[in-house]
């Protein structure tokens, strides 16, 4: 492979848009205040984003497949209070997360079943969903945070500090991340996601049943939506109502600036963990330079334009280039 | 005469108050190129929707190799060996050639207990395929939106030698193809039946299916107003048929 071709490979990862980006902003940050990288706040960066991450995994996983999934900020804030409401009752703690996992897999089905039986967008059912889980957190809590004492070997093993820098949460989301990204690359579910997402119409011409395909990535959605909230509960010993609100979009912006496409069949779940992190360096680094938080939710519309416009343009040009050869 | 491979009996269908078939028999032998020629609206679509197990018939039988089918879905007349390729509709844009190939059908190996897919025999597959078609594609990592429009026929056609398809059906093969493509794509439909495979050639323009076809059936509203075998006949000949119908 000569110095071209290793070029059109390097450029053709969707990733590298976001990559630069990500690289970019911690240097400015880093020149503005060099406390940004100081073990202490990188350990902080490592131990928040696992929680957030797990989510955007299940929403990029879906987006691949052509679904949104505006529930998972809602579900991400009801999980965890279900399962205090179980602690708090007496239930055993494996008890209660099975529980609670079984209910978000339930949830995740008939929003799934929903979308895919009456032929609506997902963007409806969801926002529905949105609605009722959120609403129903705050039925259940009166809208006060409730406490979330689970056994001491739960938040260890969802929570704990294994090594320096490295908590337990931080394992559970790569280990997800490693084998979602197989089953996307190596296995035939994975084709078929990418399949369903970029051309429904030609998925099920090959005898694909598009809508089982989906149901099962609207399960795996709410699944990690619900397990990023309980370990964030883990992590804060609380469960509050409004816990996870505005993280619908968080995720998503996570899968576009990593190269997901808004209209499927195009992402990698590599792209969105540097999404995700890009998104908490942000929050974080304007944080450490004591610029208010407001600037926040700015930066980060500001990124994901940018972002989509390089993926684009990089996309373009590889293709142009592959092509000519 | 030996048994037809295809062979629909009295075929018809209504989409509410429209007739769209009615009472349409159609049969296609071993080896055999049909061209299936009309108008917008004559029911062609309507007919190969059936056959490859999209839609139900209203009324009518449908027989393969001598024995009655019912297709619940496009997998029953798959399994049978029937391949259907709408207009442009049956790849994937984002994906490669080799996972467009090998869509649903997966070529996997065991490593302990979980299946994967075996990346690098379906790449061998495809080369192999493409080289026997007379098709040089860059590469088989190459997206299929990376292809002209005639290479993308040739992804569905390889995809039809190599699962051992008995018949094919490709609609609008030619359509928005430049001269020189679509003379490329009719010289593969030939080679498919070299290789013992049958073809239903859907399109309105008589002129791309004549030079390779066995035989020529024409639909108007409906219903079928020519069958004729094209050692029989002419080109002026069925050319009328079609305006004055």
């Amino acid at each position: 492979m000569g110095f071209r071709e290793l070029g059109i490979t390097v450029l053709q990862k969707k990733e590298i848009s976001v990559t630069m980006i990500l690289v970019a902003t911690v240097l400015v940050f880093y020149s503005i205040q060099p406390r940004f990288l100081s073990s202490l706040n990188v350990e902080v960066l490592l131990k928040i984003t696992p929680e957030l991450g797990i989510v955007a995994l299940g929403v990029t996983m879906l987006m691949i497949g052509g679904e949104f999934d505006l529930s998972v900020g809602s579900v991400f804030g009801f999980a965890p209070l279900l399962m205090a409401v179980l602690l708090g009752s007496g239930v055993n703690t494996w008890i209660s997360f099975a529980a609670v996992m079984v209910v978000c897999s339930l949830i995740g089905a008939t929003q799934g079943l929903i979308t895919v039986k009456t032929g609506i967008p997902s963007f409806i059912t969801t926002l529905g969903g949105m609605l009722i889980w959120r609403g129903l957190a705050l039925v259940i809590t009166g809208g006060h945070p409730l406490y979330f004492t689970p056994s001491q070997d739960f938040t260890y093993i969802f929570t704990g500090k294994l090594f320096p820098f490295v908590y337990s949460q931080l394992i559970i989301f790569l280990g997800l991340l490693v084998i979602l990204q197989f089953i996307l690359e190596r296995h035939k579910f994975g084709n078929w996601v990418y399949a369903v997402g970029g051309r429904r119409q030609a998925a099920e011409a090959m005898g694909i049943s598009s809508g089982q395909v989906k149901i099962i990535l609207f399960i795996l959605c709410s699944v990690l939506a619900g397990l990023g909230g309980v370990i964030q509960s883990a992590r804060m010993s609380q469960a509050m109502p409004n816990q996870g609100s505005g993280l619908e979009f968080d995720a998503i912006a996570a899968a576009v600036v990593g190269g997901t496409s808004l209209f499927g069949g195009v992402g990698t779940l590599i792209g969105t963990m540097l999404g995700e992190f890009l998104c908490r360096v942000i929050e974080n680094g304007l944080i450490i330079i004591r610029a208010p938080s407001y600037y926040f939710r700015l930066y980060i519309g500001i990124v994901i334009i940018v972002a989509v416009i390089g993926n684009l343009y990089i996309q373009r040009r590889t293709v142009r280039m592959r092509v000519r050869k | 005469m030996a048994t037809p491979l295809v062979e629909m009996v009295n075929i018809h269908k209504w989409f509410g108050s429209v007739h769209a078939l009615k009472g349409v028999d159609f049969r296609v032998d071993r080896s055999e190129i049909v061209g299936l020629v009309g108008d917008n609206g004559a029911g062609k679509s309507t007919l190969i929707k059936i056959l490859s197990g999209l839609i139900p018939p209203d009324e009518g039988k449908i027989f393969f190799e001598g024995k009655e089918v019912h297709f619940r879905s496009p997998k029953d007349p798959m399994k049978l060996g029937i391949e259907t390729v709408y207009q442009d509709l049956m790849v994937v844009p984002y994906l490669n050639v080799y996972r467009n190939i090998f869509l649903g059908r997966e070529l996997e190996k065991k490593v302990g207990p979980f299946k994967v897919l075996d990346i690098e025999k379906m790449k061998k597959e495809v080369e192999r395929l493409l080289g026997d078609l007379g098709l040089r594609v860059a590469s088989p990592d190459l997206p299929v939106e990376a292809l002209s429009g005639g290479q993308r026929q040739a992804v569905v056609i390889a995809r039809a030698m190599y699962f051992k398809t008995k018949l094919l059906i490709l609609d609008e093969p030619t359509n928005n193809l430049s001269i020189k493509e679509a003379r490329r794509v009719l010289d593969m439909v030939s080679a498919l039946k070299r290789a013992g495979i049958s073809c239903i050639f859907i399109t309105h323009n008589l002129h791309h299916v004549y030079p390779v076809a066995d035989r020529i059936v024409v639909l108007n509203r409906g219903v079928k107003i020519a069958d004729l075998k094209k050692s029989e006949t002419t080109v002026d000949e069925i050319e009328k048929l079609i305006v004055s119908a």
